[in-house]
């Protein structure tokens, strides 16, 4: 595996941001699409540190909880209050820009995220990653050295060459997370990375999000795998029906969940 | 990604030196040229192959020709898009002359039209010098007879001609195909109609089937061909000086005499008759 | 038949003589076609992208008219152009009637809708594809452009293969605006009308088949581009 020297030698690309991002708080946060709600008056407050596991069943909103954080959907009610503002400068799918207010657009999004299924271009590895050092505005003096950084980090230097989507699917959503990862972000947004991965591949992922958060990067992640979540989170946010009904310690979650849904979820118990 | 993208820049790279080097043509235009107005007829004569370089030549002059069809030329003259018009449609150009665009409409030269038919000839007419009679017994017979219905020069001497039959051209045997002499050469032999055609593009015709002259040799089908200037009073644009040599030449002793001396299988084509009072 | 049998031996015979008169026009027609796929992708694939991912009153007007315009028929935008060329029209000035410039921008307006219509659907399907991931890297819009560019690039060989078929095929605009000028505008399309209409049948599908076997290398040499690029999971 990759040694630890190569990630610490990730810089931030916008040491400038003096003030934190986190916490943020979504106040009575609502998001709905034609006429029809998918969340319910979602207050939540997700501070620094610890690293944030989402769970709930199907439909439960937890994708659109993570997408509204990146800012790829604005809440149709209520707003996120950010600590430090920012704002992804794009007018995103539904609802009206509930988020940050005012501040203009500068470098990349301090927020990145990991979908489900790696979205790679059409180009080779190194190309993808270049493309997205360029994108997310690293300075260029930089870029060769961060390339070079990241490759080591998901253990592609082997890979750089190689058409990305030629990859198998664990080394593609390795491309998918250092990528994310390029311009070390302060939040790093996860959808069930290795929902189809094996053992392995979810391993190596796993090792990349230990990485991330040992060097301060807050992480997000959804996931339905019990085993992962009770490895990765210190804290779970458990959705049902569009609404937050847990928010606990890691441990006293699977321990003693206090909700009904929580309880009947971790039982193996299909909800409605 | 190296070799891909080697290929790709050798392709855009092609790309870009075809524009490149057409721009370039463009702008090189080495030799003085002038641009005449033509028809069709004359030009798949193969004339104008066999004439102009002879001029070019004598006079340092490119003549670049743009053969359409009668109506189209005259109507390319009229917007200045030529220096010389050299068409054969006498009341059409004497009009543009009249009409403020040509400066003088000269007699160049004159071949003539001939009816070409099948050689199972069903209107009997094969042999007749009589164009009139022959033209009242295809009538009357109902032979198909294939027009170029397109209102050029040879168009409007074979309707005078039907005038002077006193027929009025009609009906499914009569088939208009509205386009230039050798397309309806073309579909006339297909469907074995008779043509009324001019000698000259008749004897370079490279698709005559089983066909054979049928009439010919009356004064009738007489076809003259005019040369005219292009007014430089209406379009200032146009050649004055490189057209008048033009002009000059073709009507001088020397062009008539080439023009006389151009044969297609051992005959004339062309028979010069400029006015040598200087008409 | 036997117009087609001596219409292979004539197209043989052109080939291997490397008649002069020949080559003189396939370059012109070279020159003429390429040239104006050029500027048809030149001005179709930024302009197919932009209408892909922009979102503006008026685009599906603007798109319709596009995809009509890759119908046009050539003879049409010969005509139109000869209006605006000719000495007597708004362009006379320019003198570019009778050249080959006349004939490439003529064969321009003929391309650009083609390789316009097709950029953007290939642009458009890819843009679904990368809405999501660009958005969250602060990508959208104009912006995503020369990315969804360079990743269609594969595709957007098609289009331009498309624009070149049409444009190398086609004769009434040429013929309009370049006036088949022997030695000077005269193409492999206009060639053949000539020879048709003067009979030489053999000859002239003797040149048709030269036409179509150029066309047939040019794309054969581009497929073998894609090949090469689907092996490599680049399409």
């Amino acid at each position: 595996m990759s040694t630890d020297r190569s990630f610490a030698g990730i810089a931030r690309a916008d040491e400038s941001a003096s003030t934190p991002l986190l916490p943020v708080s979504l106040e009575d946060v609502c998001f709905g699409v034609n006429g029809t709600d998918l969340l319910h008056d979602v207050s939540l407050s997700i501070g620094p540190g610890n690293r944030t596991v989402i769970m709930g069943p199907n439909g439960a909103g937890k994708s659109l909880l993570l997408r509204l954080l990146q800012g790829l959907i604005h809440p149709t009610r209520g707003r996120l209050a950010w600590r430090r503002n920012w704002t992804s400068g794009h007018s995103a799918q539904g609802g009206t820009p509930g988020g940050a207010t005012g501040a203009m657009p500068s470098g990349a999004p301090p927020v990145s995220i990991v979908l489900q299924r790696p979205v790679l271009l059409r180009r080779s590895v190194a190309a993808n990653l270049t493309h997205a050092l360029r994108v997310l505005r690293v300075p260029r003096a930089d870029r060769a050295d961060r390339l070079e950084e990241l490759l080591t980090l998901g253990n592609l230097q082997d890979r750089r060459e190689q058409p990305a989507r030629s990859l198998s699917g664990g080394e593609q959503q390795r491309l998918a997370t250092v990528r994310a990862l390029a311009a070390s972000p302060e939040m790093l947004l996860l959808d069930e990375p290795t929902a189809s991965l094996d053992p392995q591949a979810t391993h190596a992922i796993e090792d990349l999000i230990q990485r991330s958060h040992d060097r301060g990067t807050k992480i997000v992640m959804v996931t339905h795998d019990m085993g992962q979540a009770k490895r990765v989170a210190d804290e779970v946010v458990f959705m049902s029906k569009g609404r937050i009904a847990e928010f606990t310690p890691a441990e006293s979650f699977f321990s003693r969940p206090q909700s009904e849904e929580a309880r009947a979820y971790l039982s193996g118990q299909l909800i409605i | 990604m190296n070799r891909t993208f080697t290929r790709r820049f050798v392709l855009a790279a092609a790309f870009a030196g075809a524009a490149a080097v057409s721009l370039g043509q463009a702008v090189a235009a080495d030799m003085p040229f002038i641009t005449v107005q033509s028809t069709t007829s004359t030009l798949n004569s193969g004339l104008y192959d066999y004439l102009l370089p002879i001029f070019k030549k004598e006079k340092g002059i490119e003549v670049r020709v743009v053969a359409v069809g009668t109506g189209q030329a005259i109507k390319n003259a009229r917007n200045g898009d030529g220096d010389v018009l050299l068409v054969h449609a006498k009341s059409a150009e004497e009009k543009f002359v009249a009409d403020g665009f040509g400066v003088k409409r000269s007699d160049l030269m004159y071949n003539d039209f001939v009816i070409v038919g099948p050689a199972d000839d069903p209107a009997g007419v094969a042999g007749m010098s009589d164009v009139k009679a022959a033209m009242k017994k295809i009538a009357g017979s109902e032979a198909p007879f294939a027009s170029r219905g397109d209102d050029s020069g040879t168009h409007k001497k074979e309707r005078s001609l039907w005038k002077a039959a006193g027929v009025e051209p009609s009906g499914g045997w009569y088939r208009e195909t509205g386009s230039g002499m050798g397309a309806t050469l073309n579909t006339g032999i297909g469907m074995g109609a008779y043509v009324m055609t001019d000698r000259a593009t008749w004897i370079k015709f490279g698709n005559k089937g089983d066909y054979q002259i049928a009439v010919e040799g009356d004064a009738a089908m007489f076809n003259q061909y005019g040369i005219i200037a292009v007014n430089p009073e209406k379009h200032p644009h146009v050649k004055v000086k490189e057209s008048q040599v033009f002009i000059d030449w073709m009507l001088s002793p020397a062009g008539q005499k080439a023009i006389g001396a151009y044969m297609v299988d051992g005959k004339q084509l062309f028979f010069p008759n400029a006015d040598k009072a200087g008409s | 038949m036997q117009e087609l049998q001596s219409a292979f031996w004539e197209a043989g015979r052109l080939l291997l003589t490397f008649d002069s008169d020949l080559t003189e026009i396939v370059f012109l027609s070279l020159r003429v076609t390429l040239s104006a796929v050029f500027i048809g992708c030149l001005i179709g694939f930024p302009f197919g992208a932009f209408l892909a991912v922009a979102r503006f009153p008026g685009r599906t007007v603007i798109v319709v008219i596009v995809n009509a315009f890759m119908g046009l028929p050539p003879v049409v935008a010969g005509l139109f152009l000869y209006l605006l060329l000719s000495r007597s029209g708004p362009l006379g000035p320019l003198a570019l009637l009778y050249t080959p410039t006349a004939m490439i921008i003529a064969q321009a307006v003929l391309v650009t809708p083609i390789v316009t219509a097709m950029t953007r659907q290939v642009v458009e399907d890819l843009y679904q594809e990368y809405d999501e991931q660009f958005r969250s890297m602060g990508l959208f819009g104009a912006r995503a452009v020369p990315s969804l560019l360079w990743d269609a690039r594969y595709s957007l060989i098609t289009g331009a293969l498309a624009g070149f078929g049409r444009a190398a095929a086609e004769v009434g605009a040429v013929l309009i605006v370049g006036g088949n000028i022997n030695h000077v505008t005269r193409v492999m399309t206009t060639t053949i009308a000539l020879e048709t209409s003067r009979g030489n049948l053999s000859l002239a599908l003797g040149l048709g088949l030269v036409l179509i076997s150029l066309s047939l290398l040019i794309n054969a040499a581009v497929m073998s581009l894609r090949g090469s690029a689907k092996r490599l999971a680049y399409v």
